[in-house]
């Protein structure tokens, strides 16, 4: 218990963590509306896709909403709203180069307790609509849940036994000065980064939304509602981002420029390069991603535990 | 002030969504309800000083729940969950059982002469209460928990109907495994 490695600031700054986060999203969906109109190679309007996303907001404004036979409205809305928020409690917890809104000192769990939201409101979204499709795709998602959730939470442990820390502050604190824990922890780092991609249900983990299944989870939603799981998955994403960053990429540290810039500059480097890989990479089966999950990434990450702590006991 | 009126608060919705779990007729909100109920214990113990116990709470009562739900939907029987459904049942001997406990442990709480403090609180309490609750018990307790794993693994394999004969035939050399549901490593 020294002094806290970084400063609390006063509880109105949440709203600007909610700007950057909502900033960051507004980037996220303009990249892939780009990435997007360039694969499809017809006109895509003006900009090249960058404003398909703005387009499409406004349209999901205005649309009606689709009602469904015996929905369970309540937990329907609940789940697909709940992204958003799980998105904005897991940024309370990331310090922006030396401020952070919320310095709790077990911060890694928090954002753990947050990514594990994620389940019951991605289950939650499918099951309120009442509509088999929609189901099927929440099932598939517990089903990805069960071989990523395991493996995310022992690679957030690494770079906890490293810094013998809990704190996002001190965890970033610890790689001053020394290499950064995504370096020397490579592995714990990439299942880090799969677990992101798939609580956000994006890219290869996003066959619960597949187009086989009538895009699943997302089936139903209409109007605002889809609009508003949209941005929590894109939000999600960005948190995750954000989050690696103290994490594993040394936090604020960086030459010349001052802490807080470095800290969006590497958080947009990671969100960017996660909206590129939704392409390029294929989808990942839920009944057969457990057995990857179990078999291959645990063992892996567990041997990366192993590594950090003797590495750390040799360090005295 | 205002964290006792939070902290009340949240005991009002624990007890209250404890409640609902009995109260709703749908699987999927009465398994919520409960997740809802620990969610408030876990930001009562927060404000305990226990912030690893309580944020823990929060982590392993949702993911159960995410689970539980899909088990409670699956293996309802003959009404399969999907439909509206009522929660309780022998709700006569229930409810006498439930106000019996609630009598007693009510009682408990009045009766019994709780400790004033004598210190201050030390800096790191989770440790603390570690300490107190495990204390000379820890070697127990790190030589019982691969026990119980162990116990599991070996409860799994009896009941599982397929033997490693199925899989990879009589002699043991049929490569791939003959699996109903193949898995993503190819054994």
């Amino acid at each position: 218990m020294s002094e806290p490695s970084v400063t609390t600031v006063a509880p109105a700054w949440a709203l600007a963590a909610v700007a950057i986060l909502g900033a960051l999203v507004v980037l996220a969906a303009a990249l892939d509306g780009a990435l997007t109109a360039r694969g499809n190679d017809a006109a895509s309007g003006a900009g090249g896709g960058v404003a398909t996303p703005l387009w499409e907001a406004a349209r999901l404004m205005r649309q009606r909403r689709r009602r469904t036979v015996e929905a369970d409205g309540m937990l329907w809305r609940l789940g697909g709203a709940g992204l958003v928020v799980t998105a904005v409690l897991m940024v309370a917890v990331v310090p922006l180069g030396e401020w952070t809104i919320f310095d709790l000192d077990v911060g890694v769990m928090w954002f753990n307790a947050m990514d594990v939201m994620v389940w019951a409101l991605v289950w939650l979204t499918g099951w309120g609509a009442n509509s088999a499709h929609s189901l099927v795709g929440g099932y598939r998602f517990l089903a990805h849940g069960l071989g990523y959730e395991l493996p995310l939470m022992f690679a957030l442990v690494a770079p906890v036994i490293a810094a013998e820390s809990l704190n996002v502050g001190r965890v970033a604190a610890a790689q001053e000065n020394s290499l950064w824990f995504g370096l020397w922890m490579p592995v714990a780092f990439l299942v880090y980064c799969l677990g992101v991609v798939a609580f956000s249900v994006w890219g290869p983990f996003a066959p619960a939304l597949g187009a086989d299944i009538a895009s699943g989870v997302g089936a139903e939603l209409s109007g605002v509602d889809r609009l508003v799981f949209e941005v929590g998955r894109y939000a999600l994403l960005a948190a995750g981002s954000a989050f690696a960053v103290p994490m594993f990429l040394g936090g604020g540290a960086g030459p010349l420029l001052p802490g807080w810039t470095w800290v969006l500059i590497k958080t947009v480097s990671l969100l960017l390069l996660f909206i590129w890989l939704r392409r390029r990479l294929p989808a990942l089966r839920p009944d057969k991603f457990m057995e990857l999950g179990w078999m291959v990434l645990l063992p892996a990450v567990l041997v990366q535990d192993l590594v950090v702590a003797v590495v750390m006991v040799w360090r005295g | 002030m205002v964290a006792d009126i939070g902290f009340w608060v949240l005991g009002l919705v624990a007890v209250m969504a404890g409640a609902a779990v009995f109260y709703v007729n749908s699987m999927a909100r009465a398994t919520y309800a409960l997740a809802l109920s620990f969610i408030a214990v876990g930001l009562q113990v927060l404000f305990l000083q226990q912030n690893y116990v309580g944020v823990v709470i929060i982590l392993m009562m949702v993911m159960e729940m995410a689970v539980m739900a899909v088990y409670m939907v699956m293996f309802m029987g003959m009404n399969p969950a999907l439909m509206p459904m009522s929660m309780v049942h022998d709700s006569k001997k229930a409810l006498a059982v439930a106000i019996g406990t609630f009598l007693t442990l009510a009682a408990g709480v009045l009766l019994v002469d709780w400790p004033a403090r004598r210190v201050a609180p030390p800096a790191e309490v989770t440790r603390a209460l570690g300490e107190e609750l495990m204390g000379p018990k820890m070697l127990v307790m790190a030589v019982i928990s691969p026990v119980m794993v162990a116990t599991i693994v070996a409860g799994v394999v009896l009941a599982a109907h397929r033997t490693r004969y199925d899989r990879f035939g009589d002699d043991l050399n049929h490569r791939p495994a003959d699996d109903p549901q193949p898995g993503g490593v190819g054994r």
